[in-house]
């Protein structure tokens, strides 16, 4: 799963100011909740706009997971072995998984799959513009596994404290089974650095592609962030943008030089003062371009779910008759 | 907007035998079949379970939320029913 487009603004964005208490009485008992580490749960009085909040983060969350199958479905059937193809079947398979449960957390909110679904057929709704980037060879498939799970996974660790009951729940399952995908990423990039020069270049290559993407995953920088202070507010954002992302930064300079790679970026290098890795600045206008549609694949993604799910009406309505035509 | 998803399940599972079914989630299906297959297939991917129940959503009845205080808040100054209200001889305290 990635995160990344969570608080992109969708179609008004809200603002910063703080809602309008809709019931004091509700609002206090609310507020005293989140301030103390509560959880908030799907029948319990929320804020109209937490509601909002949590609808559109969750459903951006739930499509990113659907959407995130296409890139790498895509080289389901070239797998070099048949090692490599069950573990990417198994991937593949989790990120379906990923997608509903987050639906189902999503659902819980009053909001309906079907309302959901057309949300994203439709263009409406945003994913994670990290999936609108091409897959270009093997080689990006285990860097897919490497950074964009591992950004996935920083941004995802802090929700399964979040204050909403089901999301914090659904995100606890995610977290465990993404890790094994990093890892199977690492692993098959580990094998592809031992083999020819030639393998190694792949390699080199997909990492030069998608590291400035996986970082930019972590969204705009905090000053800029629309939605963060009232998420932060509410128990929803534990941990900011920019921390996030040093954070990854961090993590994953050692992970490049076990590997033998070099990541692309000349102002990469180590801040003994901070304690921290300084990095180069982030080319914010080509997010951006992903993000409003303008990305390699935006069109073709949606195309291929909308494909899938036209293909797949008849077999849904035979389901549905059926079950009908036995319950009478 | 004309709604046409399966109708929701809700989904518990027995993670081994001598605990509880623990809920963990819902899925949408057509019939009790595939609710239980569907539900397989998104919850038990890693050997998670031993058992499964899938009940129609519909089915459930859930106490309000606005009625917790009368519900529960009775039991909170009856603190004679739990064993530790009661102050023993050291000798025998392991009762």
């Amino acid at each position: 799963m990635y995160t990344q487009a969570l608080d992109i603004p969708q179609q008004q964005p809200e603002g910063n100011t703080p809602p309008a208490a809709e019931n004091p009485v509700y609002q206090a008992e609310f507020d005293a909740k989140i301030d103390a580490g509560g959880f908030i749960e799907p029948k319990d009085w929320m804020p109209e706009s937490y509601r909002k909040t949590l609808i559109r983060q969750i459903s951006q969350h739930a499509h990113s997971e659907i959407v995130g199958m296409l890139p790498e479905g895509n080289w389901i059937t070239r797998a070099p072995t048949l090692k490599r193809k069950a573990i990417l079947l198994a991937k593949v398979q989790d990120e379906g998984g990923h997608g509903l449960y987050l639906y189902a957390a999503a659902e819980t909110l009053g909001v309906s799959r079907d309302e959901l679904t057309e949300a994203l057929l439709s263009g409406k709704a945003k994913y994670s513009s990290i999936f609108n980037y091409p897959t270009l060879s093997w080689a990006d498939v285990g860097v897919i596994g490497w950074l964009v799970d591992g950004a996935a996974i920083m941004n995802q660790i802090p929700l399964c404290k979040c204050s909403y009951g089901p999301y914090a729940r659904a995100m606890v399952r995610v977290c465990k089974e993404e890790s094994f995908h990093q890892r199977q990423g690492y692993d098959a990039l580990l094998q592809l650095m031992s083999g020819t020069q030639e393998q190694r270049d792949m390699v080199q290559d997909a990492v030069n592609r998608w590291w400035w993407p996986s970082i930019m995953m972590f969204g705009p920088h905090d000053k800029d962030s629309v939605h963060s202070g009232q998420s932060a507010r509410w128990g929803i954002k534990r941990i900011s943008n920019d921390d996030l992302r040093q954070k990854f930064v961090d993590a994953t300079v050692k992970q490049a030089e076990v590997l033998g790679v070099t990541l692309p970026d000349p102002e990469l290098k180590w801040n003994e003062a901070r304690g921290h890795y300084d990095f180069g600045a982030i080319e914010w206008d080509d997010f951006w371009n992903v993000v409003n549609g303008h990305g390699d694949c935006n069109v073709d993604r949606l195309a291929a779910r909308n494909k899938a799910w036209n293909d797949g009406a008849w077999v849904r309505e035979a389901a549905m008759a059926h079950a009908e035509k036995h319950a009478a | 907007m004309e709604r046409k998803e399966w109708p929701l399940w809700e989904v518990f599972v027995r993670s081994r035998n001598g605990l509880d079914h623990k809920h963990c989630g819902s899925v949408h299906a057509p019939d009790a079949k595939l609710a239980l297959q569907v539900a397989r297939d998104v919850y038990t991917r890693r050997q998670e379970g031993v058992s499964l129940w899938v009940v129609k959503a519909e089915h459930i009845v859930a106490s309000d939320p606005d009625a917790k205080p009368e519900l529960f808040d009775p039991a909170e100054d009856k603190i004679y029913r739990h064993p530790t209200f009661y102050k023993l001889p050291d000798e025998v305290n392991h009762m």
